[in-house]
């Protein structure tokens, strides 16, 4: 396996900003989001980071500040060796980042895809709109207070919930999936569906 | 005196100027799937065409969403083993190994080389019978009945084979971290060396069928060309990026599982066109039969799993059963999870339709705290926007067959 040793210091050398980030495998760096883009663009044109294979983002939860992280992953066909970029949204509560999509057209269905789930806004993006959910879903299914179950909401069409009088139901839970929770007291921790009440402590009824 | 041949056009739009409202031509709007036998599953394509050509496309994708990437943040690492099945579900083998592998990175873990071995077979089985699944898929979208029946009866062979390993034919669910779920039984390498001998003539066989057929050629040749620089920019993987001719091939570039032992070729196309990525893909799968041979020829003896992985792996069922020790160690491994470090991976290994990447946070314990599946079929359709613009509806069939996408690992 090859990884790009120099990369680090290359990087840094140019760009001050940017300091190393804590990674198991390849290269990876934090950089503030003003200047990703700029890095982005040095690491493709002078580096040969020619492949964006993958743009994502972390939520850290609602009790963390900077709560956002989105994430490049960039593979250079000459070297074969990745590098990982990550950037803190500025806003909590309302999360923006700056497209890639000047870099790489192929960025555009990862930051709506990210835009989807997280609700973070590529500004300069030219066709943010949700992908993976319909466009009228009121919520981020990825953020951490979003239930694994779901959350009702309407349907996408209105006509078929006016004619049926249903809406999107969340997802039944008795049953599985059977899910371990780790950390807890055994008796919780145990393998079972997400919902169930009952424990060892507090039996069925 | 130069005669003045805009005239008759200048009329016709002056003509054209003055017409009613509803005389002006106009847009249709074709909304092709989620339920249309070309889309190969539930992608729908949302087409505004000028008579027979698509002036603008909008592919829509998410029918098939069920939030992967959610349930994997509620679940510990081996749960979601059956979970990456429902990937590709035509390569659920390949897909487990990767996945395996990814927090068999995060977590430190040497495998040893059987395993190794048996993760090139099985993954190289499930890229010959998605290939096959993929070719007689593009025959039928063309108008080729019998390459369908043909490959058919080959993947046939080759899920016989699958359920002889795993128990079953398509969600196999058979690698686990550290480890596979059961060691190969006796006689079954034989079986699928048998299987490699016949089926090379047979591959010879289909390809001949489509490689110099006129109709065939009609429908794929200088169709769809994807070129070098977009491939790259769209960042498409597998046999679609090298049918553009850029030689990228994780197994080579990036050898995991032990790759670098085998002698194989990278097949790269010449122009980008549909007929590229169909030679590119058939090429493969005799790439694929050749390291499956090379492995079968020399296969590791040995531990099927990795035995230093205490707090990862469960022990053998009748350690279980006889040890104190081993049953408490097996129960905290369901309960709790394998114990991972906090860090963070990227691993992307080469699957049948590109490159599966799985990203995955850790911080600590025995569930993931996000995990990113980088789904080569999302990247491949990224680019249909561009693609299907300027062609006729019927050349999307032939371009849509020819990327090889599953929805089930685009959407998630």
């Amino acid at each position: 396996m090859t990884t790009d040793v120099d990369i680090a210091t290359a990087v840094s050398q140019q760009f001050p900003s940017v300091t190393p980030r804590a990674s198991l495998d390849c290269p990876a760096f934090n950089v503030p989001a003003a200047d990703a883009i700029p890095v982005l663009q040095h690491l493709r044109d002078a580096r040969g980071y020619d492949f964006l294979m993958d743009v994502t983002a972390i939520d850290w939860s609602a009790e963390q500040s900077p709560r956002f992280t989105v994430v490049w992953h960039l593979y250079s066909s000459a070297k074969h060796a990745y590098v990982r970029l990550a950037a803190n949204c500025a806003s909590d509560q309302d999360p923006v980042m700056p497209t890639a999509t000047g870099l790489w057209p192929g960025a555009g269905w990862h930051e709506r895809e990210t835009y989807d789930m997280f609700g973070i806004k590529f500004t300069g993006h030219p066709d943010l709109r949700r992908i993976l959910m319909w466009d009228a879903y009121p919520y981020f299914p990825l953020r951490k207070e979003f239930p694994l179950a779901g959350l009702p909401t309407a349907l996408s069409d209105a006509d078929i919930t006016e004619e049926t009088k249903t809406g999107v139901i969340s997802a039944p839970m008795v049953g599985g999936p059977f899910v371990a929770t780790p950390g807890e007291p055994m008796s919780d921790a145990e393998p079972r569906a997400k919902d169930e009440e009952w424990s060892e402590q507090r039996p069925k009824d | 005196m130069p005669t003045d041949f805009s005239f008759p056009d200048a009329a016709a739009k002056a003509a054209g100027a003055n017409l009613p409202k509803e005389f002006e031509p106009e847009k249709m709007s074709l909304s092709m799937g989620p339920s249309h036998p070309s889309t190969h599953g539930v992608l729908r394509i949302q087409f505004e065409l000028d008579g027979e050509m698509v002036t603008k496309a909008d592919p829509i994708v998410g029918y098939l969403h069920r939030g992967d990437e959610k349930i994997a943040e509620n679940m510990t690492y081996n749960q979601f083993v059956p979970y990456t099945d429902r990937l590709d579900y035509l390569a659920p083998l390949a897909n487990n190994a990767i996945y395996a592998h990814a927090v068999e990175q995060l977590a430190g873990l040497k495998v040893p080389d059987r395993l190794n071995a048996i993760r090139v077979v099985t993954s190289e089985m499930a890229r010959v019978s998605a290939h096959l699944m993929g070719l007689g898929a593009y025959g039928i979208d063309v108008g080729a009945w019998s390459v369908f029946m043909y490959c058919f009866e080959e993947r046939e062979k080759l899920y016989r084979l699958f359920e002889k390993l795993t128990g079953a034919r398509f969600t196999t669910s058979y690698s686990r971290v550290g480890g596979v779920s059961r060691d190969l039984p006796a006689g079954w390498l034989e079986e699928v060396d048998a299987f490699c001998k016949q089926f090379l003539p047979i591959l010879e066989e289909i390809l001949g069928l489509l490689s110099r057929n006129k109709i065939f050629l009609d429908r794929t040749v200088d169709i769809g060309v994807i070129s070098r620089a977009d491939a790259i920019a769209y960042g498409l993987s597998g046999p679609n990026l090298r049918g553009s001719g850029v030689p990228n091939d994780l197994r080579k570039d990036r050898p995991y599982w032990g790759y670098e032992q085998y002698q194989f070729d990278v097949p790269v196309g010449a122009k980008g066109d549909c007929y590229d990525r169909y030679l590119c893909r058939g090429e493969e799968m005799k790439q694929s039969i050749s390291i499956i041979q090379q492995c079968v020829a020399k296969f590791p003896g040995g531990d099927w799993y990795a035995r230093d992985a205490r707090r990862i792996f469960a022990p053998p069922k009748d350690k279980i059963l006889t040890s104190m020790e081993e049953l408490i160690n097996n129960f905290m491994i369901v309960t709790e999870g394998p114990q991972m470090p906090a860090g963070e991976v990227y691993f992307e290994g080469e699957a049948p339709k590109g490159l599966l990447g799985f990203y995955i946070v850790s911080k600590g314990g025995g569930v993931p705290y996000r995990m990113k599946i980088r789904s080569p079929s999302f990247c491949n359709l990224s680019i249909l926007s561009k693609l299907c613009v300027g062609n006729l509806v019927s050349d999307v069939v032939s371009i849509l067959g020819s990327l090889d996408f599953v929805m089930g690992e685009c959407d998630r």
